[in-house]
């Protein structure tokens, strides 16, 4: 056993003991019973996780592996029970669905009527499925073609009417802003100037067809430096987001689990 | 069949949420309504899809016993024993195992929500925190002001940090309140309300127009990529 | 290069090392300070504050675990400053993830705090659907058309409080509570933005930036990280002086302590690395 493994094992021993001390002491929840089981497994999660700080282990794997099986059944199921239960099988099996599986289906105590149009859906989620199958694997595309078709439709619509024309209409903005009496407002003339000139140069910025030198090299470079703020803003609240998910992590492992402090 | 069908239904389907966007009557506006919601059932589809393609790939790896199979075994137990609790929507209360299909599935009684709880929440939540950790590490690395572009970048940074916690106002109390706007939370107010929304609001720009082209270009048929290469 | 101009370069598990103590001391000894809220913030809850009692607010729910830590104190001062508006809450979620996120809000918040709230009269909640902006493009036409019952299966004609819904338009504001795809841009793009409704959001602090270009015309206001989550609930304590009694856990505000170690610790390493490049060219200069 080499120094660092000796190292590690002692480790592990002194915060088993430490562990079991508290237990014992009744000082934190012992792993009996479904909520204590939970939660001594929900730590084991999240060091094993932590983990990998130290490098790819063993441990680590089995907690990334066990997520991976369970957050995809998560999405099934639940897309199965609000989606596809109300939305399709209660169209096509109003009576069905309603009796065995969903009563809410019905509207004072009377299931809807049935909705034959809903078999389009079925047939292109029963395509879409049909990836799995080795033959004829080609259909899906049919369903993922009707996906791709609604996806590509609604972001023209979406990203041209408010991240375009509506952007343009944000930046619209009055060069002086002038008070009630007609005085200027210096601090939102300013504000508005920083606008119009980051917004114009970091767009000459980003327009590749003319060589970036002379005039319009020296306003690309003042566009460069509006990115370089908006990364830099970027990064510092990159940073503060990070924090708090690891604030909100140790605050399980030291409050919820070892019950070191109150929440 | 194989391209051509495809490429129909999307040229027909992306036109007619245009043609809706345009004429919001009947019957383009029923039917854009129909197709959204059909699209989100087979959105839902999609998600079986991906489970099902999850189990076999995984499924393959244990019966052929490759290398990290019994990690393979692991995903597996936990992929069927979260869908047959969901599913059956199985509870477990006073010691009794019990089932109710058309019980409410966020019952916290159901085993699906306990695995959910004890598994999935703190799996994804540690994985996210992890990158506090890198983040620290690239900082003291990588974040240096070698060049003028560099330092704005650096020194945006500082004062966002800076001025995002109770230290910023303690740093700059000393300022009299007519140079208010120059403490570093006014700071940090004024960059992110001005240039960052100016820098942001070109780079919006920017995707906006790739976007638009691209939903274009598939509509028409022009690109084709997500059909694939092969038939 | 001198010895003494030096300086030793630390390696990564001890710059973990340094990030995880200085999270833990703050969280076991509880440092917090006043919070001052930003213009934003102010503007976002006077906006809620305006509204009259019994007006419709969307309370979109849109995240998962991930990012439980920075908007779950959000959505709690957001429901907390809506249910003492007395407002109609209608939770909804574009996340498979959303609806325990949605429980435990109504839960911690609503059941404990406000027992007078009534599930169907006072607030109701959607549930999840898939379909991301498609989804919301229907919400935006004809709600009931995805939706035909809540999220705990009870038909949506059945339920006092979304009998009256017809599209989004029956809402009187939009709260968006979002980390990401989809959230509060598809909101704005497929809901509100062609609706006329107002929309004000709460997101992570990754997303922040990316959604300032709406404000103010497309998004009246919004909350980024945790930060600003703690500005909210300063603002309700200010407001409503029964947050003062530390019986109201105000999460965000006790997470600004290690908050601000952290980040004065991130602080720290940038300037020791930028001192040990100086140092260093300093010393190749010299040689």
């Amino acid at each position: 056993m080499n120094r660092r493994r000796l190292i590690w094992a002692a480790v592990m021993l002194a915060a088993g003991a430490y562990l079991v001390l508290r237990i014992a002491t009744g000082k934190m929840q012992a792993p009996v019973g479904v909520k204590g089981v939970g939660i001594w497994f929900a730590a084991f999660m999240t060091l094993a996780i932590f983990s990998f700080l130290f490098g790819d282990n063993p441990a680590y794997k089995f907690a990334e592996h066990l997520f991976v099986g369970v957050s995809a059944a998560y999405w099934m199921v639940v897309t199965f029970w609000t989606a596809l239960v109300p939305n399709l099988f209660g169209k096509l099996f109003p009576d069905l669905v309603a009796t065995y599986l969903m009563p809410g289906l019905k509207e004072n105590g009377k299931a809807p009527e049935q909705d034959l149009f809903y078999l389009v859906p079925l047939v292109f989620g029963i395509l879409l499925l049909w990836r799995l199958s080795p033959k004829a694997p080609w259909l899906s595309r049919w369903a993922l073609a009707f996906i791709i078709g609604i996806t590509a439709g609604l972001r023209l619509i979406g990203f041209l009417s408010s991240d375009f024309i509506g952007q343009i209409r944000n930046t619209m903005v009055p060069f002086v802003v002038l008070s009630a009496d007609g005085g200027p407002l210096w601090g939102d003339t300013i504000n508005n100037l920083v606008t119009l000139v980051g917004v114009t140069t970091a767009l000459c910025y980003f327009y590749f067809s003319k060589e970036h030198d002379g005039v319009f090299g020296r306003i690309s470079r003042v566009g460069i430096w509006t990115l370089m703020i908006t990364f830099g803003a970027g990064f510092g609240y990159t940073v503060m987001g990070r924090v708090a998910l690891l604030v909100g992590r140790l605050q399980f492992l030291l409050i919820d689990w070892l019950r070191l402090a109150s929440p | 069949m194989k391209r051509t069908v495809p490429s129909i239904i999307t040229f027909l389907v992306g036109t007619l949420l245009i043609v809706t966007f345009f004429i919001p009557h009947k019957p383009f506006s029923k039917l854009t309504d129909d197709f959204n919601t059909f699209f989100d059932i087979i959105a839902a589809f999609a998600f079986i899809l991906g489970g099902g393609n999850l189990a076999r790939m995984h499924g393959k790896r244990v019966a052929s016993r490759q290398a990290g199979w019994f990690y393979s075994a692991v995903c597996l137990a936990g992929f069927f024993s979260m869908l047959i609790f969901g599913l059956l929507k199985i509870r477990y209360h006073d010691g009794a195992l019990g089932w109710d299909l058309k019980g409410d599935l966020n019952n916290a009684q159901f085993l699906f929500q306990q695995m959910w709880e004890y598994i999935f929440r703190p799996g994804t939540s540690t994985i996210y925190a992890l990158l506090a950790f890198f983040i620290a590490s690239a900082s003291y690395r990588a974040f240096r002001a070698r060049n003028t572009e560099a330092a704005l970048l650096l020194g945006t940074a500082l004062i966002i940090l800076l001025g995002r916690t109770f230290v910023g106002p303690i740093l700059t109390a000393w300022l009299p309140p007519s140079l208010e706007f120059l403490t570093i939370p006014s700071l940090a107010n004024w960059v992110m309300a001005w240039p960052t929304q100016a820098g942001n609001r070109a780079i919006m720009f920017g995707v906006a127009l790739g976007i638009v082209s691209l939903s274009l270009k598939v509509i028409l048929g022009i690109d084709r990529s997500h059909l694939g290469e092969k038939d | 290069m001198p010895a003494r101009l030096r300086l030793p370069e630390l390696n990564r598990q001890f710059v973990f090392g340094l990030i995880a103590v200085v999270v833990c001391i703050p969280i076991l000894w509880k440092f917090s300070f006043r919070e001052y809220p930003s213009p934003m913030v102010r503007k976002v809850f006077d906006k809620v504050q305006s509204l009259p009692a019994g007006s419709k607010v969307l309370l979109a729910l849109d995240y998962d675990p991930g990012a439980e830590a920075e908007l779950q104190p959000m959505a709690r001062a957001f429901l907390r400053h809506c249910a003492e508006r007395k407002m109609k809450i209608y939770f909804m979620t574009l996340w498979a993830t959303g609806p325990p996120v949605i429980t435990r809000a109504i839960e911690d918040v609503l059941v404990p705090e406000f027992p007078g709230y009534r599930y169907g009269r006072d607030y109701v909640t959607l549930g999840f659907k898939p379909g991301n902006e498609a989804a919301v493009a229907i919400i935006a036409s004809d709600l009931k058309k995805l939706f035909t019952t809540d999220g705990r299966g009870t038909n949506i004609n059945d339920i006092e409080m979304t009998r009256p819904i017809r599209n989004i338009r029956s809402f009187d504001i939009v709260l968006s509570v979002s980390a990401g795809f989809p959230g509060t841009k598809e909101w704005i793009q497929y809901g509100t933005d062609p609706a006329g409704i107002p929309i004000a959001a709460g997101m992570t602090a990754v997303q922040a930036p990316l959604n300032y270009p709406y404000y103010p015309r497309q998004l009246l206001g919004l909350l980024g990280g945790i930060k600003a989550a703690a500005e909210y609930e300063a603002l309700l304590k200010e407001t409503y002086q029964k947050y003062n009694d530390p019986k109201y856990h105000l999460e965000a505000t006790a997470r600004m302590g290690p908050q601000t170690w952290a980040h004065l610790a991130i602080i720290g390493l940038i300037i020791l690395g930028n001192l040990t490049t100086l140092l260093a060219r300093a010393g190749r200069g010299r040689n």
